[in-house]
């Protein structure tokens, strides 16, 4: 009992400690794909480094929803990660205090806390960010419901550590054309969700073409590093969902021992570093959508997802 | 006659139909001319790996014949001829005229799938070859699509592109429903299809030349004045 608790504990540790390594590793390898030399992997910490030592200045006009946003979406992604499994194969401590949809509950609550926070300031790119998050959240949002409703249809439960244990034994059932078909679709979907290239441009500074990242324009000292490190996490989180879950269920610690748990922490990483590589490959060979062509993204990963829910149903 | 991995080449075929599926869908919904011509050579390959994985579990030489002569005239021939006869200026426009816009033909191409699935589960009952449970409504979705398709485009290369996907349909479902399909109907469609892609390239390249368009949708109001 104290192992688990301990180790979900651990789990939440590595999500907020190497969330910024992610996030490095990703802008350093985008820059190297492009034959430049990029930033340094651990560029993200200094930037959080920095951005905590400074001032923190708040528009007098801003309600208390300003303050406290930072903090709801930097809980938000700690929360989830105690659901999901980000090192373990077993069921930890809090596993079973909500499931996947509970999980994509609490990163919706962190997202509405930052939509109202870029209105809350009057700031003009703040709301246009926001409405445009919005935008491109609902037409997610299909996509998500019935991807979370096919697996957990397929695996008989909402619980991902039920869900991940389906795909594997035995083998075959990898290959089950539903089981591609959602990977295509939750990919498409992170792609949308975390702002990256064909919906948004992750590394863009003009405010009119924003649609993620003008919504935490306002914030500076440690508010800034707070919304930039919970973005991270979310990034982390969805990846982990996506991999450990949904995808490649392997590396991942079996037993209760301590040190098959840490050797479980570089494997994940080392897993998430390839995935990185297809996503920045993703990224460099693809052009921004115009606004309006998001509706066509999302459409088809919508069109994905309902084709391997039929697939799904008729097939049993 | 079952060979020992015969679940993992199922669920291989499975993964085959989905992603023959996919690019149906993408000939649908694609922009680019070239991009739908793309993913037909996509579909075609995939349409042939099938009829070789049905060829290694159910053991019939006819299904290897069948997915080398696919790959020599769908993913070799047809494209070379459509690139050959039409000229560029057509795979280079990048908004394709179209009936319906993108997403609406995407939600009419998921109710598609649907009904095809719907249509094929009473039929699944009177055969009782393990694979036609995956190739069966896959290839008839893959057929109406390739009809959809035929109907929502308004350029010429297009829509043969839909009648070639349409076809595609077909022999993804008759493979499976008749592995011992003589491979002298396969040849017959084989010797077929080119010539009628050589025909439409030709025809779409001197409308090209006269009219400056190979717009299909313009050319209803076409009359002499």
């Amino acid at each position: 009992m104290a192992e688990r608790i301990l180790y979900n504990l651990l789990q939440v540790f590595v999500v907020v400690a190497f969330a910024p390594l992610v996030e490095g590793v990703t802008s350093r390898l985008k820059e190297n794909l492009q034959s430049k030399r990029g930033p340094s992997i651990v560029q993200p910490y200094r930037d959080l480094w920095k951005l905590l030592h400074k001032d923190e200045i708040v528009s007098e006009h801003s309600s208390w929803i300003f303050r406290a946003a930072p903090y709801v979406a930097f809980t938000a992604p700690v929360f989830v990660a105690l659901l999901i499994p980000v090192l373990t194969q077993y069921p930890l401590f809090f596993a079973f205090m909500g499931d996947m949809l509970g999980g994509g509950f609490i990163l919706a609550l962190g997202g509405f806390f930052a939509t109202l926070a870029a209105v809350d300031t009057a700031n003009p790119y703040g709301p246009m960010g926001a409405s445009r998050t919005r935008m491109v959240g609902f037409l997610a949002e299909p996509v998500f419901i019935v991807v979370f409703l096919t697996v957990s249809f397929v695996a008989g439960s909402t619980i991902p550590y039920i869900v991940q244990l389906r795909w594997v034994s035995p083998i075959a059932n990898f290959f089950e054309p539903s089981h591609v078909l959602l990977l295509i679709a939750f990919l498409m979907l992170i792609l949308a969700e975390d702002g990256r290239i064909p919906v948004d441009s992750p590394s863009g500074l003009f405010e009119l073409a924003m649609i993620d990242r003008s919504k935490s324009l306002e914030y500076s000292g440690r508010g800034a590093a707070l919304m930039k490190w919970a973005g991270a996490m979310k990034f982390l989180v969805l990846i982990c969902i996506f991999l450990n879950v949904l995808v490649t269920p392997w590396g991942l610690a079996h037993g209760m021992g301590l040190a098959e748990v840490l050797l479980a922490i570089p494997m994940v990483l080392l897993k998430i570093f390839g995935f990185v590589l297809v996503l920045v490959y993703i990224e460099s060979s693809l052009a921004k959508l115009r606004l309006f062509r998001i509706t066509e993204f999302l459409g088809a990963a919508f069109v994905i997802s309902v084709v391997a829910m039929i697939t799904r149903l008729s097939e049993i | 006659m079952h060979s020992p991995h015969f679940s993992v080449i199922f669920s291989l075929d499975a993964l085959t139909g989905a992603l023959f599926l996919l690019t149906a869908i993408g000939v649908v919904a694609t922009r680019q001319v070239l991009a739908s011509l793309q993913l037909f050579i996509a579909q075609s390959l995939l349409l042939s790996l099938s009829a070789l994985l049905l060829g290694i579990a159910l053991g019939s030489p006819h299904l290897f014949a069948v997915a080398g002569i696919t790959i020599a005239t769908k993913t070799v021939l047809i494209p070379w001829l459509l690139r050959h006869t039409v000229s560029v200026e057509v795979y280079r426009t990048r908004e394709i005229d179209r009936v319906l816009n993108i997403p609406s033909s995407l939600l009419i191409a998921a109710f598609l799938v649907v009904i095809a699935y719907a249509i094929a589960n009473p039929l699944l009952g009177a055969v009782d070859l393990p694979f036609a449970r995956i190739n069966l409504p896959l290839g008839l979705a893959a057929m109406f699509l390739g009809v959809f398709t035929v109907v929502a485009r308004r350029e010429a290369v297009p829509q043969l592109l839909g009648l070639l996907a349409l076809e595609n349909g077909v022999f993804f479902a008759g493979v499976a429903i008749v592995p011992e399909l003589p491979v002298i109907a396969e040849l017959a469609a084989a010797v077929d299809v080119p010539v009628v892609a050589l025909v439409v390239g030709l025809l779409t390249r001197q409308i090209h030349k006269r009219i400056g368009s190979t717009s299909v949708g313009r050319l209803a109001a076409l009359r002499e004045r």
